[in-house]
């Protein structure tokens, strides 16, 4: 059934993903993280041949892929900048902070910059409310963000 | 399937409405109360699938005092004991509402409007989204359980969730067979009559009325009869 050499998508830096968790199809999600790590998104043609590798159907795939928020089916930036709007946040201002970002970036929640270096992305709680409003950049924690704040951090990158 | 054959054999006893009925173990409590003819409507279910419990119109009462329950019928194994209610107040009342929020998401389902004639629904309360798919999840199942293509299933999430092809472009795996259509309980579309704007359809034109499936050969003489009992009034 599985046509191990039909790679149609640089094989070479999905298979060792997939071959890691020894193909099983229960490690789906696993696989997809990792892939996501490697590329920042997950391309179709990777999906499809995860799909083929683990002997689901590439819906089952697809339909993984739509449900969490942590993939994306389109290519992210090389910075990743997430602005809680979770209610904590949102009573200490962050719908300011996001607008700021948003100006400061010229793309709005969701997207990407044009030039591929940021991807500004919402969230709805990160469980950090003590330190609200949070800014996650890059997997770092940004606490007690105010716009001002949020200006000066998008300069220094 | 094999441990429906395994424990063929003995019977697990349990009340229904009061009555006290057999059952094969591991069949579903909907298998078995239809199999005492009891008519319990669904829209996610079918004997050739596995079931799924989505629509939750198959909604039952079991157990007793605090013990009481709703549950989807469709998924719940018969057990030894179970006291099960398919025509209480609660249930009814319950599978109205059930009803109603599936005909606000998709008023343009003949089925779904017969069965607001059948179970006698006057009102819908909410605001129509007109949508076309209540997310059953019958034609993802036969996709895949009968027609072994698997090219459909769900995709996104909560609100968001809908029914498509991988990458929402025309799929390998589909040889158009036609099926998912078939057993869509969505897409036939209700008559196209007077009222065919209003969310709940008055069945004025309906040419059968809804009762016949239930007395078979017997044509209802009821005046008026069930399916034309609303007047314009009724009908918001």
């Amino acid at each position: 059934m599985r046509k191990k050499n039909q790679t149609t998508f640089e094989g070479s830096r999905v298979d060792p993903i997939i071959d890691k968790y020894n193909a099983e199809q229960g490690s789906l999600i696993s696989i997809l993280q990792d892939i996501q790590a490697e590329y920042r998104y997950l391309p179709r043609e990777a999906l499809e041949h995860v799909a083929r590798r683990l002997n689901i159907p590439v819906v089952q795939a697809f339909g993984v892929a739509t449900f969490f928020r942590a993939f994306t089916l389109e290519p992210r930036g090389r910075q990743l900048i997430h602005v809680c709007m979770g209610t904590a946040c949102h009573v200490r201002g962050s719908q300011n902070v996001l607008e700021e970002v948003e100006r400061k970036l010229e793309i709005k929640a969701g997207g990407t910059t044009p030039d591929g270096e940021y991807t500004l992305e919402t969230v709805n709680c990160v469980g950090a409310c003590a330190l609200g409003p949070v800014v996650i950049r890059n997997e770092e924690y940004l606490s007690h963000m105010t716009p001002t704040k949020v200006s000066g951090l998008l300069k220094k990158v | 399937m094999s441990e429906k054959n395994r424990s063929r054999g003995e019977m697990v006893t349990f009340m229904l409405n009061g009555a006290r009925v057999q059952a094969d173990p591991g069949s579903s409590l909907l298998e078995a109360i239809r199999f005492y003819g009891l008519d319990i409507p669904t829209l996610c279910y079918d004997e050739g699938l596995t079931p799924y419990g989505a629509c939750r119109l198959c909604v039952v009462e079991v157990g007793s005092g605090k013990r009481e329950k709703l549950v989807a019928s469709c998924v719940h194994p018969v057990r030894e004991g179970l006291e099960v209610r398919t025509h209480s107040n609660r249930v009814l009342k319950t599978r109205k509402m059930i009803l109603e929020l599936l005909i606000a998401r998709c008023p343009g389902s003949k089925k779904l409007q017969d069965m607001a004639s059948e179970l006698e629904l006057k009102e819908i309360k909410f605001r129509p989204l007109n949508d076309d798919c209540i997310l059953c999840g019958l034609c993802v199942r036969m996709c895949e359980e009968q027609m072994a293509a698997r090219a459909i299933g769900f995709a996104g999430r909560g609100r968001d969730r809908y029914i498509t092809t991988p990458f929402d472009m025309t799929s390998e795996e589909c040889r158009k067979c036609g099926a998912c259509m078939y057993i869509c309980p969505a897409c036939e579309l209700r008559c196209q009559g007077t009222g065919a704007e209003t969310v709940l359809c008055s069945g004025c034109i309906n040419t059968e009325p809804v009762c016949a499936s239930r007395y078979d050969d017997a044509m209802c003489f009821m005046v008026p009869c069930l399916s034309c009992v609303r007047t314009p009034e009724d009908v918001k």
